[in-house]
C-alpha cells in the first residue's frame, strides 16, 4: 500500500512529463480500441452482407464444381435432387448454374463466368427480378466492377458465346439491363447473370445446377448423392483468413504507435533513475529495501498505464461510444478493397477487446518500466547518497 | 541489551581501490560509543568522517575488522537486515537536508512510520509531537521547497527523530546553513538528546558545532588522532 501511495505523489509530483508519457499512452490505448473494434465490425459486416447476397445459409455444390478450377465447370452441372425441388418449390433454396463463356466488348476477346439465376428467387439479395423483363432480348445483370472492367453500361448488348452441354459453341446477344452496385466481388468480377431458364435452354441443360444455394439459417443438410454441401464456416473461411490478414496488417500501425509510448516511458524510467539516485539514498538510509525501490520505481511507471487507461476513457470513452452508434464513414475508395462493406461501418468494441487492450498495454508498460529498474539491484547506498550511480 | 554498550569499532579498516594503489580510508579505528552520547567526529575534509558514519549506519560495510552496533555485526549483515536495522533503529541527518520533494513537512516526517507500519493514530501522534520538537507543526501542510534552509534541516531531523530511534547520525548538518540557524540546529539536537537520551554522532568540520559537543573524536588521514571527552561544566 506505501508504495502504491508513494508511486502515485511521485508521478504526480513530476508533472508535465507524466501527463506528456500518459497522453502518448493513451493515444495507443484509443487508436488499438477504436482500429480493432472498426476491424471487428468491418468483418462481420463483411460476412453479413456476403451472406445475404452469395452463400444464404450454405450451398450444395455439384461434386465436380471447384471454384478455383474454371475448366471444371465443363462438367460441373447435374440434375436438381427431388429433395433440393421442393426446397425450391418453397422458397428455400434456389440453385444457379454456371457456365464458362467469353464476351466481345468492343471487339476484345474477354473470358466470363455465365451464371443462370431464377429471377423470382428471394434467397440471395440480388435484384434478379429486373431479369424478367424479357422483350426479344436476353436480359442481363451485370456488377460495377465488371461494368468497369469491360466498359459495359447499363443499356448495352454485348455478345456471349458459351458451350452447351454437347461442347458445340454458340453465341448470342445479351443486353445489360442493370449493373448492380454490390459489394461482394466474388459475384461481380468477371460474371453475367442472367434468367436460369434462358440459361438451361442455351446449354440445352434442363433441370440441372451447379450449386444450390440454401435460405439463411436453413437447417436442412441432408446428404445427397453427387452434391456436396458446404456450409457457412466452410464458404467464410477466405473472407476470415482476409479479414485477419487486413487486421494483422493494421496492428503494424498501433505496434508502432505503441512502441513510441514505450519508448518514452523506458526514456523517463531511465532518466528517473539517474536524477532521483539521492532520493534513493535517502530511502535506503531511511530503511527501504532495493527490492522495494525496485517494486516502487516499476510500479511508478506501470502506473501511466492506468493514469493513461482513466484519460483513454475520458475522451476516448465518448468517441467510441459516438462511432460505436453512427457508424465510421467510408472513404468511396475502399470498395476496390475487395471488401464486402455497406456505406458506414459500425465498430464493435466489446468488453474483451477493451479490457484485453488495457491488460496488454499495462503488462507491455510494467515491463518496460522494470527494466530499468534493475540497475538498483546493484546500487550502493553511499554511492547512491553521494549522487553516484554505479 | 546485554552489552553496556551502544557502538563498537575493533580494528576496523575501510579501503578503497584507486587504480593502481589502495586509499585507506579508515585506518585502525577502536572506539566505544555509549547511549546517550552526543559526539563528533571532526577532522580535515577527507579525514574519514562520513566513512565511518556510514559503516555505523550500516550503509556501508568495513573492508576489515568489526564493527557492532546495537548487537549487530555490521560487516555479517545482510541488506534486508542492514535495512530494518536503520529503519527501527538509526535516524539520519544529511548535509543537504534530502527531504522528499513531493512530499509534504507533515508526510516526509511520517515516512518512517509508514516503513514501519504503525497505525494511523499513532503515527498522528508521533508526527506532531516530533514536528512541536522541531519548532515547525504550524509548517506541516508546506512542501520543502517553500522552507528556507534551516527549516528544511529542522524537518529533517523530525524525520530523523519521530520513531524515537536510539541513535542519530548527522553528516555535516550545518554545512549548508547560517550561524543563526546552525545554533538552532544544534540546540534543537541537544535538548532531544537530553530530553530522549537518544545518541547523536555528528560528522563536523564546523567550528560553531565544536562548542555543542559532550565528546569529540578527531580524524586525520583516517586514523584517530584524538578522542576527547568535554566536561560540560568547562564551557
Ligand atoms: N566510495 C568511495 N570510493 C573511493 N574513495 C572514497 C569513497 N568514499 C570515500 N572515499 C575517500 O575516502 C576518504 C575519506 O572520505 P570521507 O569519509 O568522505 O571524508 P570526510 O567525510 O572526512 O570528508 C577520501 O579520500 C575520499 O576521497
Ligand atoms: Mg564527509
Amino acid at each position: 500500500m506505501l508504495i502504491i501511495k508513494l508511486a502515485i505523489k511521485n508521478l504526480l509530483g513530476a508533472g508535465l512529463r507524466t501527463w506528456l508519457n500518459v497522453i502518448a499512452l493513451s493515444f495507443s490505448y484509443v487508436a488499438i480500441i477504436f482500429m480493432q473494434g472498426l476491424y471487428a465490425g468491418m468483418n462481420n459486416q463483411m460476412e453479413a452482407s456476403t451472406i445475404k447476397v452469395q452463400y444464404g445459409g450454405g450451398q450444395y455444390w455439384h461434386e465436380l464444381y471447384d471454384p478455383y478450377d474454371p475448366l471444371s465447370l465443363d462438367d460441373a452441372h447435374g440434375i436438381i435432387p427431388n429433395e433440393i425441388d421442393g426446397l425450391i418449390k418453397s422458397n428455400d433454396a434456389t440453385s444457379i448454374l454456371i457456365r464458362q463463356g467469353s464476351i466481345y466488348p468492343n471487339g476484345r476477346m474477354q473470358n466470363i463466368l455465365l451464371k443462370g439465376i431464377d429471377p423470382n428467387q428471394k434467397i440471395l439479395a440480388l435484384p434478379t427480378h429486373l431479369l424478367n423483363n424479357e422483350n426479344g432480348f436476353i436480359p442481363a445483370l451485370i456488377g460495377g466492377r465488371m461494368a468497369k472492367s469491360s466498359g459495359l453500361k447499363k443499356g448495352d448488348f454485348v455478345t456471349i458465346r458459351w458451350r452447351d452441354a454437347k461442347g458445340t459453341f454458340d453465341a448470342d446477344e445479351v443486353k445489360i439491363v442493370e449493373v448492380i452496385n454490390t459489394e461482394v466481388s466474388e459475384i461481380d468480377n468477371g460474371q453475367i447473370w442472367i434468367p436460369l431458364d434462358r440459361m438451361r435452354e442455351m446449354t440445352a441443360m434442363q433441370n440441372e445446377a451447379t450449386m444450390i444455394v440454401l435460405k439463411q439459417d436453413s437447417q436442412f443438410a441432408k446428404n445427397l448423392s453427387g452434391w456436396e454441401f458446404k456450409n457457412l464456416d466452410y464458404l467464410l473461411a477466405d473472407l476470415r483468413s482476409l479479414a485477419t490478414t487486413k487486421s494483422a496488417g493494421a496492428s503494424i500501425f498501433y505496434f508502432v504507435l505503441l512502441l513510441l509510448a514505450m519508448l518514452a516511458i523506458f526514456d523517463t524510467q531511465i532518466l528517473s533513475i539517474f536524477r532521483r539516485r539521492k532520493e534513493m539514498g535517502t530511502l535506503m538510509a531511511l530503511g527501504m529495501t532495493r527490492s522495494t525501490l525496485i517494486k516502487l520505481f516499476t510500479l511508478e511507471g506501470s502506473m501511466h498505464a492506468v493514469l493513461a487507461a482513466i484519460a483513454a476513457m475520458i475522451y476516448g470513452g465518448p468517441l467510441v461510444w459516438y462511432v460505436a452508434k453512427v457508424g465510421y464513414g467510408l472513404p468511396a475508395s475502399t470498395n476496390s478493397f475487395g471488401f464486402a462493406l455497406g456505406d458506414r461501418i459500425y465498430p464493435e468494441f466489446t468488453a474483451g477487446l477493451i479490457i484485453g487492450t488495457i491488460l496488454l498495454v499495462l503488462i507491455v508498460t510494467s515491463i518496460v518500466s522494470y527494466l530499468p529498474t534493475r540497475r538498483i539491484a546493484k546500487l550502493k547506498p553511499t554511492d547512491a547518497l553521494r549522487g553516484k550511480f554505479i | 541489551m546485554s552489552n553496556s554498550f551502544l557502538i563498537k569499532t575493533e580494528k576496523l579498516y575501510k579501503k578503497f581501490p584507486m587504480g593502481p594503489t589502495v586509499l585507506v580510508a579508515l585506518d585502525n579505528i577502536n572506539i566505544t560509543i555509549n547511549k546517550g552520547e552526543f559526539l563528533g567526529l571532526v577532522g580535515p575534509s577527507g579525514s574519514g568522517k562520513t566513512t565511518l558514519l556510514n559503516i555505523i549506519g550500516s550503509l556501508d560495510s568495513p573492508t576489515q575488522g568489526s564493527v557492532e552496533v546495537l548487537g549487530n555485526k555490521i560487516e555479517t549483515l545482510s541488506h534486508q537486515d542492514a535495512a530494518k536495522l536503520r529503519n527501527n533503529h538509526i535516524g539520519f541527518i544529511f548535509q543537504t537536508f534530502n527531504l522528499l520533494p513531493v512530499y509534504t513537512v507533515y508526510e516526509n516526517v511520517e515516512f518512517p512510520l509508514l516503513l514501519q507500519d504503525i497505525e494511523t493514530a499513532k503515527r498522528k501522534e508521533l508526527v506532531m509531537q516530533a514536528l512541536e520538537w522541531v519548532g515547525l507543526a504550524d509548517r506541516k501542510d508546506s512542501k520543502p521547497s517553500q522552507l528556507s534552509g534551516g527549516q528544511s534541516q529542522r524537518v529533517a531531523i523530525a524525520r530523523a527523530v519521530v520513531k524515537k530511534p536510539e541513535l542519530v547520525l548527522a553528516d555535516e548538518p550545518t554545512a549548508n546553513l547560517d550561524a543563526k540557524n546552525s545554533h538552532n540546529i544544534m540546540e534543537t539536537m541537544v535538548k532531544l538528546n537530553e530530553e530522549l537520551d537518544t545518541t547523536f554522532i555528528f560528522a563536523t568540520h564546523d567550528e560553531k558545532v565544536m562548542k555543542y559537543l559532550k565528546r569529540k573524536i578527531t580524524l586525520n588521514d583516517g586514523y584517530i588522532q584524538r578522542d576527547e571527552n568535554i566536561s560540560l561544566n568547562n564551557q
